[in-house]
């Protein structure tokens, strides 16, 4: 594909995304807000994978060994701490604990 | 790995994150989306690393592990009291990576001649900016709730100006750099005025309004990811990073509706100055405040048939969820009507106080978005408001010279009788005077909120 056809394709896609994101999130009720700040969070903690070419595919000179390497430590951080933080806050989210004595 | 097997792989993580935003539209099932979605950036990573076939694989993986340790246990430790910080630190860090990338793309296309195209250098710049605006932006966000800076709006003469020229310039260099000027020490200066302008834009930016920010800064994060994608020629960075924008900005128009105020106003406007001359002006026709002890009000609250908290930042502060709770329980084994009534900007970042009454085991059926709430205070005999303030300001209803007005609120003075849990009568964060605390209908419960709820169930027990 020449990287006309190949800007073109993308740019489609960007835009298609930006539909589908609004059409998706605008069905999140206000409740879970918080769990959709910090899901959507752990998902552009994806830009690990692009800190991840960075280091593992480039020329490799030592400016590219410290970016690429400090990238890779905050993208991990980003996925690991958006999905784990979500989970917790998720987790807790129940609709009745175990039914509690009443007395009436 | 073929660059086709890739994609058609990062395709199936792209389904992924769809479903684990589509799974968030209900509580009962939201965990298992994210769940999907972890399993998916699991596939992404272990397609990456194939990918870059092996060399230098022990680099990737320290840095995976320094990184992700660090996000596991600040993730595992923080209490929820403190999300909206977490939160914030995490979109820092992403924006900051998408940075870096920038920085890495431009260093490694430019030794070939006319190698970056057009296109690509224009990605690089904009990736560079909006990350290290996002990264800066976040980190003092971060500061700011974790109370290392001030909260309270910092303003001084001429600010929008200087922050516009910062801007302004930073497009200039990207632009230069885009036309053509290859150089590498012109994104140097694009990151660093970006830097600069993520300071200095929500440093003015008062803890009221946090949410908006927040929001704004997750989306940043995502258009940087997502035009970084164009740099790498990555469509899963592309649409997740998209995606994750789409959805900020949303939020951020969200919030803003709910506070009935531009986006541009909660940006520029610093919040906490203007009030000052309207909160002196609502002082002076005050009238009286009652204070009641505890006693007073757990006999109110025991014999109540419906009773309605109102939570806000304040709980948060006091850590009072768990209290309140407790309190809950024990008016509901007395056949008392218990529910929560939240306001959409409540707290320090969207959704917040659900979260914070979810921690303390509050069944969601019983958390009341405004809308569902509102006309149900005419048939509430007290509603509790604990660490709220200008979200139950009646002055948002009736006086048009409150900074506050327009915007929605809990009508709480709709109750049958209202109490107040306050520290004291000092106006709240925005400085604004509310009308509710002088109401015949309100008495005022002061003290730390966590230990007036403590008293209250105490009360209650002995009743």
């Amino acid at each position: 594909m020449s990287h006309n056809m190949l800007l073109v394709f993308e740019v489609t896609i960007l835009v298609l995304a930006i539909f589908l994101g609004f059409e998706v999130i605008s069905k999140v009720p206000a409740m879970l807000h918080t769990p959709l700040m910090s899901g959507t969070n752990a998902i552009h903690g994806v830009v690990v994978v692009g800190a991840m070419l960075v280091l593992g595919l480039g020329h490799k000179g030592p400016f590219m060994w410290i970016v690429g390497f400090l990238a890779v430590v905050l993208g991990s951080a980003n996925v690991v701490g958006g999905f784990v933080v979500t989970d917790r806050m998720l987790e807790m989210f129940k609709k009745r604990e175990p039914p509690k004595p009443k007395d009436e | 790995m073929g660059t086709n097997v890739s994609n058609l792989l990062y395709l199936i993580t792209i389904v992924t994150f769809i479903l684990a935003l589509r799974y968030l539209s209900n509580p009962a099932h939201a965990r298992r989306g994210n769940q999907i979605g972890a399993v998916g950036m699991l596939l992404a990573i272990v397609v990456t690393w194939v990918k870059t076939g092996g060399t230098s694989w022990w680099a990737l993986a320290l840095g995976m592990a320094i990184g992700g340790g660090f996000g596991a246990f600040a993730a595992r430790r923080v209490k929820m009291t403190a999300m909206p910080q977490m939160v914030a630190l995490f979109n820092g860090v992403g924006g900051g990576a998408a940075t870096l990338i920038a920085l890495a793309e431009l260093h490694r296309l430019l030794p070939q001649p006319g190698k970056p195209t057009l296109d690509i250098l224009i990605a690089i710049a904009l990736s560079g900016l909006i990350g290290a605006i996002s990264f800066t932006g976040s980190l003092i966000a971060f500061a700011k709730l974790q109370e290392l800076i001030k909260g309270r709006p910092i303003t001084y003469p001429g600010q929008k100006i200087v922050n516009l020229a910062v801007l302004a310039g930073c497009v200039g260099l990207g632009a230069t750099l885009a036309a053509g000027v290859q150089d590498q020490w012109l994104l140097w200066a694009v990151v660093a005025g970006g830097a600069l302008f993520g300071v200095m834009f929500v440093l003015p930016i008062g803890g009221a309004d946090m949410p908006v920010v927040i929001s704004l800064l997750n989306a940043f994060t995502g258009l940087a990811v997502a035009v970084g994608g164009f740099e790498l020629e990555n469509n899963v960075l592309i649409v997740s990073g998209m995606l994750v924008g789409a959805s900020g900005t949303l939020l951020t128009l969200k919030m803003g509706a709910a506070m009935n105020r531009s986006i541009a106003n909660v940006l520029f406007g610093a919040f906490g100055q203007v009030s000052e001359g309207a909160a002196a002006v609502a002082a002076g026709d005050g009238g009286t405040v009652r204070s009641a002890s505890a006693e007073d009000v757990a006999v109110m609250l025991a014999y109540a048939h419906k009773v309605v908290f109102v939570p806000g930042y304040g709980l948060a502060v006091a850590q009072a969820q768990h209290d309140v709770r407790q309190l809950a329980d024990l008016l509901e084994a007395k056949g008392v009507e218990v529910t929560y009534a939240i306001h959409p900007v409540a707290g320090r970042m969207p959704g917040h106080m659900n979260v914070l009454l979810a921690e303390a085991n509050v069944p969601y059926t019983q958390l009341k978005e405004m809308d569902d709430a509102n006309p149900e205070f005419s048939r509430t005999d007290v509603a509790v408001v604990v660490g709220a303030n200008d979200v139950v300001n009646p002055d948002a209803r009736n006086n048009q010279g409150s900074p506050i007005y327009g915007m929605p609120i809990l009508n709480v003075d709709d109750a049958q009788a209202v109490v107040v849990l306050k520290r004291s009568m000092n106006p709240g964060f925005a400085g604004i005077e509310n009308p509710l605390f002088y109401n015949p209908k309100t008495v005022m419960l002061f003290g730390d909120a966590k230990e007036s709820i403590t008293k209250l169930i105490q009360d209650v027990k002995t009743l």
